[in-house]
Formats: structure tokens, sequence, C-alpha cells
């Protein structure tokens, strides 16, 4: 089946349109699922994404030549016909839908089931080849609701009105989640950001995802500090950067957290399991809802997930991508 | 349920002493009765539950969920309890997993109670559908005995105390009349009856402290002196019918050294130093021989003991003062009259597990100094000078007792490895493993420390590992093998865990020796000549 697609460790090259999904090494032509950076990488000679993608590599690679393909839009490329169906993980983000001689392939890239007020929903589209991220692909991993996530770092603060909470979060995509769904629950403070995030942020803007008032960290006054909510990369939670604030309770919103050792390793007083992948739980529902013939998955804890697919009688295979997961993201 | 997961979860992830001690007040103000009382059982290590096995609870799972992913699960998590904690599969009526709030602590401790061993798997698995991921790991927790949340029974009664604004010393000393759930003791602490009676119940004492000495010399006719040694400090106290001891923190570490409790059936309470025999040292003129402290580190934080262990490393008491004699209280009386009952006492006591401190002849001052100069035992931490005529007060009072501790020695080493630390410290690398030359010139670790140094200087060294890099694993950086620091230490000794063979007691940071070059730092064998 489907020999018109190959998987190599480098990404997934699809031979009648001489084309790369998210390949790890400059390519002629690359499909770009979303910005992340072990999923876009620069140099590619030319790059086909969604609109938001393509200035979120802008952004962080300079200008490079590509094509925007809007959700829905049909490109035909050497006889395949590629569609960009929201994936619900980050701003822009895709799954890849491509057909050829009667067989349909998506490629998710990476994804959620759960809304996320910065993204559209993952939109499942059946298929012959599913091919699959297995990020949290452990049973242990099941994401609790978000809401009750917010709930926590809200109360954190208001029972410390003498301190921050520093919340660790990637700062593409976690980030301007948690400051949305922050938003959404009522809470309009200022809210402070690390360097690293503004620029992301502003686009984010710039593409219609409002956060309302947004301050740098850097040059404030530590007690102008008190009783608000920060944000970092994930990188900066232990390090000279946080000095600066009043007393911070350290925070991160990954789905990581949902095992304590990590959060503790991390230093993390409260950690809040917000993640922007798949769970256990969606992972398995949605390769039911597919309902596909053979199942390929990506990256993550593969060995998991192709033992659940083979008890459920699914057809699977581990692809073994090199490089994913290298981003400080979940 | 619910709330007191909520405490554990906060315990397991605040790193401060003060923000764990809020977090019990709180909770002991706000949980109704009688869930914090069984509570603060848990915390203190006083919950008597038969345990239920793990392997009933990796059946439990088992049983309930793929086995396969079962043992994935939990090579990737680690814990037992934690893995089955998560992975438990939510009931099909519910869309997320909730604490349903039907169960209360107490009736999770009186079901537990109840059950027999062969049925308790089944009322744990019923138990588990009604809590959350946290209130989960918290039943497990529980029926497998052991929180394990890092913390001491003597920093949840100051938590307790905190909460209620309470001295610890005095809720230390109700304790012992009290069972769990503890109602006598939140009746009292809300001010609803009179402070509970501890009369005939072996309750811990505050220690008597001591100063370092900074003048340059005492009066010896005012000061006896006596050694300081390198155990445990630990207090004795005895009803006559029941033994316990205590640390110097108030802990009950009876269960380490059962021993001990068993060979003292006297009414009495005795201040002493914990020590493990040993072959040479001190035999003669300081009064029988004990071991270094490594020794005694093998029996210390065990919550049993096994016989092998107590054969190995026989633990006795070097016997301080008495506080207690009987229904007479010595404590306002001076130190003399003290020793002299204490002196009285000694015939009475099992000698192969009690002993007395020596007191140091030495007719002056200078005398003594050079006595405590000589000194190369491993056992002797110091010298103590202990006024005449002082009574026994709790805490440190000025004046009254002083520890004049042995100059440490010092060694020149190389900074090999730094680690981030823990709390106020997190940002900056403050935690250095160190080393020594080897004759083939090669570096190897005899010691790590996190002290000594001023902020000042912290911020300098943190600079340096940052600059120095030149290979990371994990939260460990390794650095550029040129700064010397001069570490002090109170004594060396041979150890399996390191590859130099040698491990230090108190190693701290005495200077930073940006003037010496790392080749001339010293060699682990002028180090193994220090080994005592």
């Amino acid at each position: 089946m489907a020999h018109w697609i190959e998987p190599h460790p480098t990404g997934i090259y699809v031979r009648p349109a001489d084309a790369w999904i998210d390949p790890s090494l400059p390519q002629e032509r690359a499909l770009v699922t979303h910005g992340h950076a072990d999923h876009a990488r620069g140099g590619h000679g030319h790059v086909w994404a969604t609109r938001e993608t393509l200035a979120i590599m802008a952004l962080r690679y300079g200008t490079a030549s590509g094509t925007a393909v809007g959700y829905g839009e049909e490109v035909r490329m050497g006889g395949v016909a590629i569609r960009y169906v929201p994936a619900g993980h980050v701003l822009g983000s895709a799954q890849i839908v491509l057909e050829h001689g009667g067989e349909r392939i998506v490629v998710t890239g990476d994804y959620k089931r759960r809304p996320d007020p910065t993204c559209l929903p993952f939109e499942p589209v059946p298929c012959d080849i599913f091919v699959t991220e297995a990020t949290f692909g452990l049973p242990v991993f099941r994401h609790p609701d978000t809401g009750s996530e917010m709930d926590r770092l809200l109360a954190a603060l208001h029972v410390h009105p003498d301190r921050c909470v520093l919340v660790g979060a990637y700062a593409l995509g976690k980030a301007q989640r948690v400051i949305c769904e922050l938003r959404a629950r009522g809470h309009h403070d200022p809210i402070y950001i690390h360097g690293a995030m503004e620029r992301m942020c502003a686009l984010y803007e710039e593409f219609g995802v409002a956060m309302g008032e947004l301050r740098p960290a850097t040059g404030v006054l530590a007690k102008e500090m008190r009783g608000r909510i920060i944000l970092s990369p994930p990188s900066a939670l232990n390090d000279r950067w946080s000095r600066r604030l009043p007393d911070p309770i350290t925070a991160m919103a990954s789905g990581w957290m949902r095992v304590r050792q990590r959060a503790r390793q991390k230093n993390v007083e409260l950690p809040l399991v917000i993640s922007d992948h798949a769970d256990w739980d969606e992972l398995t529902d949605t390769i039911r809802e597919v309902a596909p013939s053979e199942t390929w998955i990506t990256h993550g804890r593969e060995e998991a997930l192709l033992h659940w697919c083979m008890t459920h009688q699914i057809r699977a295979r581990a692809l073994a991508l090199v490089g994913r997961e290298d981003e400080d993201e979940g | 349920m619910r709330q007191f997961s909520q405490l554990l979860d906060g315990l397991v992830y605040t790193r401060s002493r003060n923000g764990k001690l809020d977090l019990i007040a709180a909770y002991m103000r706000d949980a109704p009765d009688p869930d914090r009382g069984w509570a603060l059982a848990a915390l203190t290590g006083n919950l008597d539950l038969k345990a239920v096995k793990s392997s009933a609870i990796g059946e439990m799972i088992r049983a309930r969920t793929d086995p396969v992913l079962y043992e994935m699960s939990r090579d990737y998590v680690g814990d037992l309890a934690e893995t089955v904690a998560l992975l438990w599969p939510k009931r099909d009526d519910q869309t997320a997993e909730l604490d349903d709030g039907s169960l209360s602590l107490a009736a999770v401790i009186d079901r537990l109670h109840g059950v027999s061993r062969a049925a308790a798997p089944d009322a744990l698995a019923q138990m588990m559908d009604h809590l959350d991921s946290s209130g989960r790991f918290a039943l497990l927790k529980l029926a497998t005995g052991g929180l394990r949340v890092g913390i001491s029974a003597r920093l949840a009664k100051t938590g307790f105390a905190q909460g209620f604004g309470l001295d610890v010393d005095d809720v230390e000393q109700v304790w012992h009349a009290l069972a769990p759930p503890y109602t006598a003791l939140f009746d009292w602490a809300e001010g609803r009856t009179g402070r509970p009676d501890p009369e005939g119940t072996p309750y811990f004492r505050p220690f008597m402290l001591a100063h370092p000495l900074e003048a340059d010399s005492v009066d010896l006719t005012d000061y006896a002196a006596e050694w300081k040694w390198d155990g445990i400090r630990i207090q004795i106290v005895g009803t006559g019918s029941e033994t316990r001891l205590y640390s110097r923190a108030g802990d009950d570490i009876s269960g380490s050294f059962p021993e001990i409790a068993a060979a003292f059936t006297g009414h009495a309470v005795l201040d002493g130093e914990l020590l493990v025999k040993g072959e040479v040292q001190g035999a003669a003129e300081h009064g029988g021989a004990a071991a270094s402290f490594n020794a005694l580190q093998q029996r210390l934080g065990r919550k049993t003991v096994s016989a092998r262990m107590m054969d190995d490393y026989p633990a006795f008491v070097r016997l301080y003062d008495l506080l207690i004699e009987g229904d007479e209280d010595l404590r306002t009386l001076p130190w003399t009259d003290r020793r002299a009952r204490l002196e009285a006492f000694m015939p009475g006591l099992d000698p192969n597990r009690f002993d007395l401190s020596a007191v140091i002849d030495a007719p002056d001052f200078e005398a003594l100094a050079d006595i405590r100069a000589g000194t190369r035992d491993a056992a002797i931490e110091g010298v103590m000078l202990k006024r005449r005529d002082s009574p026994y007060v709790a805490g440190r009072k000025a004046a009254l007792w002083y520890k004049w501790k042995r100059d440490p020695l010092t060694a020149d080493c190389v900074m090999m490895y730094a680690q981030r630390g823990h709390g106020k410290r997190s940002s900056f690398y403050s935690d250095y493993t160190f080393g020594c030359w080897t004759p083939d010139g090669e570096l190897h670790p005899v010691g790590k420390a996190y002290s000594g140094f001023t902020d000042e200087e912290l911020k300098w060294l943190d600079r340096f590992v940052r600059q120095n890099t030149v290979a990371r694993f994990g939260p460990v950086r390794e650095v550029e093998k040129t700064l010397v620091l001069e570490v002090a230490f109170d004594s060396i000794h041979d150890s399996k865990r390191h590859k130099s063979g040698l491990a230090m007691r108190f190693p701290r940071i005495a200077r930073i020796r940006k003037d010496k070059p790392a080749a001339e730092a010293d060699t682990v064998e002028g180090l193994k000549k220090l080994v005592s």
C-alpha cells in the first residue's frame, strides 16, 4: 500500500510530488505542518504551509520563499492532491491530507483535540494511512480539564499577593494559549512576558488573537510585579533571568507535569498539566475515529501506541524520525 | 480526601521549609475533624495500618489494564503508586476524572483499618474509583505505609503548632499522652479544653545547646571540660514502663535503635551522644571506643532495623547529663550536682549500651588547648565547656555552655562539576564537586560542598561555572579544571562510595584560590594521610 510515500529518518518523502513533509534537513520542496522548530527548519528552497506558519517561519528564520495554502484549499503537485486541515496544535498548525491513486494519507504533524482559543480545532479526516505523533503515548498521560488547571494558577496568585507566579510556557503556542485562557476566566490584569516571547505574541495579535495588556518583564521594578503573572520560556525558569522577580512561585504549563518527578526535577512548585499534544485517550480515540487501515507513528512514546494498535487489530508501524521533541515543549 | 491529597501534593512540590509549614498550618486549621487528626497521624508516622503489599497493588492494576502498557508506564514513571494512580481507568460514567467527594480521609482510614489483607485489594479498588489521580496517589501511599513527602514528624508538629499559635515544645510535651485522631489536641489548640496532661508519658524535653566559643580562653574553675563526641545527640526518656529516644530536633527515633530503647528500663530522662562501637579509637584515654560518624550513618534514618545491622553497627550511648530521675526534676540544679547524680546513676545501667562521657582533667586552659590539639580521634569533634553552676535550660543561653570544635583540616582541591541549588539558590550553580590529583595526573572527586562562601563569592562562582562549562549532564555542568578551592572539613574517612576512596565530613569552601594554579592542588595520596 502507498508506495508513493516513503518515511525516512529525516522526514516523509512524497515521491510523485517530489516534496518532503517536515524535513529535518534543508530540502528543495518542503510541506510544513506547523511552526515549531522540530517540524519547521530553516534553509528550504520552497515551502508550502499555512499563512500563519509561513509568518512564524519568517519571524524565526528570516524570509523564506513560500506559498501560503489556506485551510481546505487544494494544491496539486505531480498528481497528488494536497490539502491543509486544522490540527488544533498551535496557530496555523495543519494536518496535511494527501490523495493519489485512490488512496488518502493524513500526516498530522502535532495535534490535540481539546479547545484552544488561539487556533482552529482539529478536524478528523478518514483515511487509508494515518501518520500520527505519540508525544504522550502512554496511558499515564491523561490531561485534566484545562479550566481546572487555570483555576489552580489563579488561586495560587490570590493566596500570595506579595509574590508573583512565574509560568514556564513554550514561546510559540503555549504562552499565547495560557494568556487567552486566563483572559477567558476574567483575569484582565497586565501579564508580564519574557523578551523571547514578545515578537511571537505580537504576531499572534496580528493574526487576530487578542491577548489584552502584555508588558515586558524586563526593566520593571520587582514590586510592580507583585501579585502578577509572568510568562517565560521553560529554560529561563531557574536561570539568572528569574532573579529579578519578587519571590516567584514557579509554575510550568506542560503535559509532562502530570508526572511528579518531572516537575520536581525542574524545581516546579506549581505544575500545570496543560498540553498542546493529544493525550493517550485523544490519540487512541482519534485513531478509532479516522479508522485507517494502517497507522504510522512518527515520534514520542511510539512503543506503547504501537502495542495498543496491535491489540486493537490496527496495522501500525513506528517511523523513528530523528530530531523530534527537540523543543522544550509539551 | 481532596484536601488531604492537595496537601500532600503541595508538600511534594514545595521546597522551602516555611512554605511547607504554611501548608500544614493552613490544613490543620481548615480541615474538618477527624480528618485533620488522621492527617497529623499520617504525617508524623503514627498511623498504624496493616500495610497492603505492593505486589497486591501490581495485581490490582494488571487486572484492570493491559499488563504490557502497565509495565511500559511503570518503567517511564518509576514509582509504583504514582504509576497506578495515573493509570487507573476512569469510570465509564465519568467524562473527566474527579474526586467526587464521597470519601473523607477518616472514611479511608476506617476502611483500611478494618479490612483483611485478602480483601484489601478489592476495598482499595472501590475507593480508587471515587478519587482523582492525586487522591489515588495519597490513598496508595497510605495503604502501602509511608507517605515519603520529605517531612519529619517534628516538622509536621511545628506546622500544627504554627496553625494555632502554639509553641511546638508544648505540643511535644503533651504528644505522647494522646493518640490519633488527637481529638484532645485539637480541642486544646482551639481553646475548647485545657492542656492535656502528659504526666506518666515519655515526652520530649527541649535540649540545652551550646554557643561556639569565641573568647580566647575561659577559666576552668568556672567551666568543666568534656569531649564533644561526633555522633548524634540523643535524649532517653523512660517512664519505667516505656522508653523513647528523641533526636535533637525532637523526632522519635526509638524505632531506629530498638536495642538502646530495650536496654533502658528506668524512670528517668538522660542526655547523651549516640555512637557506634569502634575498634580502637579513644578506648584508653576517653573511656570506651567509638567508631567514626560514617559507621553511625549506616544506622540513621531507618524506620526498622535488621538484626544484622545491629550486629554490624552496634550502638551505645555516651551520657552527658541527667535531667530527671524518678519524679524529681534535676534541671534547676547546677551542672556539678547533676553530674554527681549522673555518676551515681550509672551503675544501674547496662554497661554494654551506656557509658559516661569523661570529664577532661586539665589544670588550666592552656593545658586543655594542648590536649585538644593532640587529639586525632575520629569520634571527637572538639571540646565542650560547661559552666559548673549552669542549670539545664532549653536552647542556647549565653555563657552557660560552649562548644570548642577542633580546628578543621583543609585541602586545596580543583572544582570539577557544579550543580544548581534549590529554593533561593535555584538559579545559582552552588553545589560543587571537587577533586584531587592521582599519581597518573587525573583528578578524582573527593567531596562535594555547598556552603562556606559569601553571597558575593557565590555570584563569582556561578559566573565561573557558566563561563567555563565544558559539558552538561542533565542538571550538572562539568567545568574546566582550572579553579582551586580551599576546602575545610572536620575529618576524612575511607569510603567505598567515591572513586578516590575517601569521604569528607562537613566539607565547606573556605577560600577561593584564584591565585593558585590547578596543577599545584593537593593529591589523593596526601589526603589519605589525614584519614583518622
